[in-house]
């Protein structure tokens, strides 16, 4: 008999639920009974309400099962499912699965179908040929390619990509540095990790394009604590890769050179913001800088650097692949291309949903999600992270777009998508965020080192029914001063998650919502 | 003072310093390595790496204190880490921790009796569509019950003293 192909997710995610465990249960008991078996330990397709989900490679194509536990093993060899047979826990094939199929993925197209260490399986499925691509153009055609993409950037700030690179192009110093901003801080994301994770080469590849577009020899990938496993599998994608000639002094026999390395943050929220991570990175506080300089000519160790988000460097190779109006053709208004969207919290069938731009919450969290994992009601979403703003129900409408989202005084930020039920209190949620805000702050500005944690109090006493009209009068005024007085995003975007609370859910501060502004 | 880890051996922090200061902005590199071996960075090393990177013992203070990540006394053998950010918050994260808290009988930052674990916060384990979440060591997992996080314990307070 031939070997069989069965694929275990090592995403953490997957991991987190015991994809190991099966893994080794599975190798075990093909062993047993004399089965040949290749375990194959993939990336998570992202639908992680199945995980751990297991595939078997059949004539017909990979065939799903999941959520697999130890104990389902014995059961599924018994059934047959190395044959790809029925069984209780079979999903059919997985590029059937309805909430894989109806996505569009342009960024994540390879995690969890390749092996994330195996060069070979990158080169497979498309990887490296914008590299290619790029090292037959000159710096400036790259960088036009990207811009005329419509590439914004994913951490957050949605500023455009190729605007970014070509100042970092255009500076004249004897070295600049291509900086990848992996510190995925935000609560309901987790797109960065599965890349890093599943398919670390996408994000090499999209770093080795940018350097050799802007002239950059030096990459550093600043990666948080939080993630090991990605920290494990970078170093090690980043050593084969130079091994491969991917990276080092001659990229590809182009004489160019770039090399890569990547750091581990040390837990702090704040060094997902530029500045204060170029700080870290030099081996000191992470205290946000004053903007200008901008970094991108006075960056890195005062050098010229390019500084983007995971996702944004990882939706490059597949642009330089296909074509700047390939990538530009899907999305809506300046919003182009696609999104991988993160379902996450109350949510029953959440991950990673990477769609175009302008589809709507509703088609999130209810075709997608199945609504609430507790059954209840959706009360509210938090878009954006920590500093994105409660979206109420009447808003699940509006299509997911940077500028839609902004009339809104919401944000779509790094794509991530906290889902509530109607059990939440917002009056705790809006305190939470001040008091994220108080541990986080860098310090540096008076209106988030100590506007936070007044704000905490204002919204205790308001809670507590203290003189509630002018401590509500009080907190807004408050959030004001934080919005137009920080240094930086943490301070001045703290204040949309209070404030969204407070004006669309004021019943929960103890307000009549017809007293409500 | 804790007495879970070894005294520190000046000779060793500095062989582990000598490993990484050619990188460019070595430090976080360095206490990073520190940490790794001795599960905290002791007080002893602060003049060694400040010496070794022309830096002043306070500016090297500074940055350990700046960071979560960085602790300056011996953890116990186990640490434990509760994410307390929205996405668990929104299945129960609050909860969650209530009942690490009792169970444990500690806070935050703090070791159990036993020197068995000692408590963290997380804010975002990159788990969100699983929560509530919990790291122990490199481990993440997802979809922690209070029964759950029992028997996670009683697991880590079995395991035989290192």
């Amino acid at each position: 008999m031939s070997t069989i192909r069965i694929y275990v997710p090592i995403d953490s995610s997957a991991l987190s639920l015991g994809a190991g465990k099966v893994a080794q249960v599975i190798a075990a008991e093909a062993a047993r009974r004399g089965i040949d078996v290749e375990l194959v330990r993939n990336g998570s397709r992202g639908a992680f309400w199945l995980e751990p989900m297991v595939e078997v490679q059949t004539p017909a194509g990979r065939m799903a099962y999941g959520p697999v536990q130890p104990k389902d093993v014995a059961g599924l060899f018994d059934a047959g499912f190395t044959g790809g047979a029925a069984h209780a826990l079979s999903l059919g094939l997985t590029d059937d699965i309805p909430w894989l199929k109806k996505q569009e993925r342009l960024t994540s197209a390879r995690i969890g179908i390749t092996d994330p260490l195996s060069l070979d399986d990158y080169v497979d499925h498309g990887g490296f040929a914008g590299l290619d691509n790029a090292l037959a153009m000159s710096g400036a055609e790259v960088v036009k390619t990207v811009t005329d993409a419509g590439l914004r950037g994913r951490g957050g700030a949605a500023f455009p990509t190729g605007i970014k690179w070509n100042t970092v192009l255009g500076a004249n110093a004897d070295r600049k540095y291509v900086v990848c901003n992996a510190d995925e801080g935000d609560s309901g994301t987790f797109s960065d990790r599965m890349i890093m994770e599943g398919d670390p080469y996408c994000l090499i590849e999209g770093m080795t394009i940018a350097g050799i577009a802007v002239g950059a020899t030096q990459g550093y990938i600043y990666l948080r604590s939080e993630y090991p496993h990605a920290f494990a599998t970078l170093k090690e994608a980043i050593r084969r890769a130079r091994a491969g000639g991917w990276l080092g002094d001659d990229v590809r026999g182009s004489g160019k050179a770039f090399e890569l390395e990547v750091r581990l943050g040390a837990g702090a929220y704040i060094c997902g913001e530029e500045t204060s991570l170029l700080e870290s990175l030099e081996g000191k506080r992470g205290i946000v800088r004053f903007k200008p300089p901008l970094p991108a000519l006075e960056g890195l160790f005062g050098k010229p650097t390019v500084i983007n988000n995971v996702i944004s460097l990882a939706s490059v190779p597949i642009i330089l692949t296909r074509g700047s109006a390939y990538y530009r053709d899907y999305g809506m208004g300046r919003s182009r291309g696609t999104l991988p969207f993160q379902l996450a919290g109350n949510v029953k069938r959440g991950g990673l949903v990477e769609k175009a731009f302008g589809l709507t919450m509703n088609e999130l969290i209810h075709d997608f999600g199945g609504g609430s994992l507790s059954g209840r009601p959706v009360r509210a979403v938090q878009v954006g992270g920590p500093l994105g703003a409660y979206v109420p129900e009447s808003q699940f409408d509006v299509p997911l777009d940077y500028e839609e989202y902004a009339k809104h005084q919401a944000m779509i930020g790094h794509g991530g998508i906290v889902v509530f039920d109607d059990t939440v209190d917002m009056a705790h949620m809006a305190r939470y965020a001040m008091a994220f805000c108080a541990i986080e702050s860098c310090g540096k500005c008076t209106p988030c080192r100590i506007g936070s944690t007044r704000g905490v109090e204002v919204i205790d006493r308001i809670v507590a029914n203290e003189a509630r009209g002018r401590n509500i009068a009080l907190l807004q005024s408050l959030c004001d001063t934080m919005l137009n007085g920080s240094l930086c995003a943490l301070g001045g975007m703290a204040p949309y998650p209070v404030l969204s609370a407070l004006n669309h859910f004021p019943e929960d501060f103890g307000i009549a919502r017809s007293a409500a502004a | 003072m804790s007495s879970h880890h070894p005294a520190v051996d000046q000779g060793h922090i500095q062989s582990l310093i000598d490993r990484h200061i050619e990188l460019p902005g070595a430090l976080l590199p360095i206490l990073h390595a520190i940490q790794d071996e001795c599960g905290h960075v002791p007080d002893d090393a602060v003049p060694l790496i400040a010496r070794s990177l022309n830096l002043s013992r306070a500016e090297v203070h500074g940055v350990i204190t700046f960071y979560h990540h960085f602790r300056s006394h011996a953890p116990g053998r186990h640490v434990v880490q509760v994410c307390r950010a929205e996405a668990c918050q929104a299945v129960g994260a609050v909860a969650l921790e209530a009942h690490a808290k009792k169970c444990l009988g500690i806070d935050f930052h703090e070791t159990t009796a036993d020197g068995a674990v000692t408590l963290e916060a997380a804010y975002c384990l990159g788990n969100c569509a699983l929560g509530p979440s919990l790291r122990v060591g490199d481990d993440i997992v997802g979809r922690v019950t209070a029964e759950r996080f029992d028997e996670l314990v009683a697991d880590l307070r079995a395991e035989v003293t290192a």
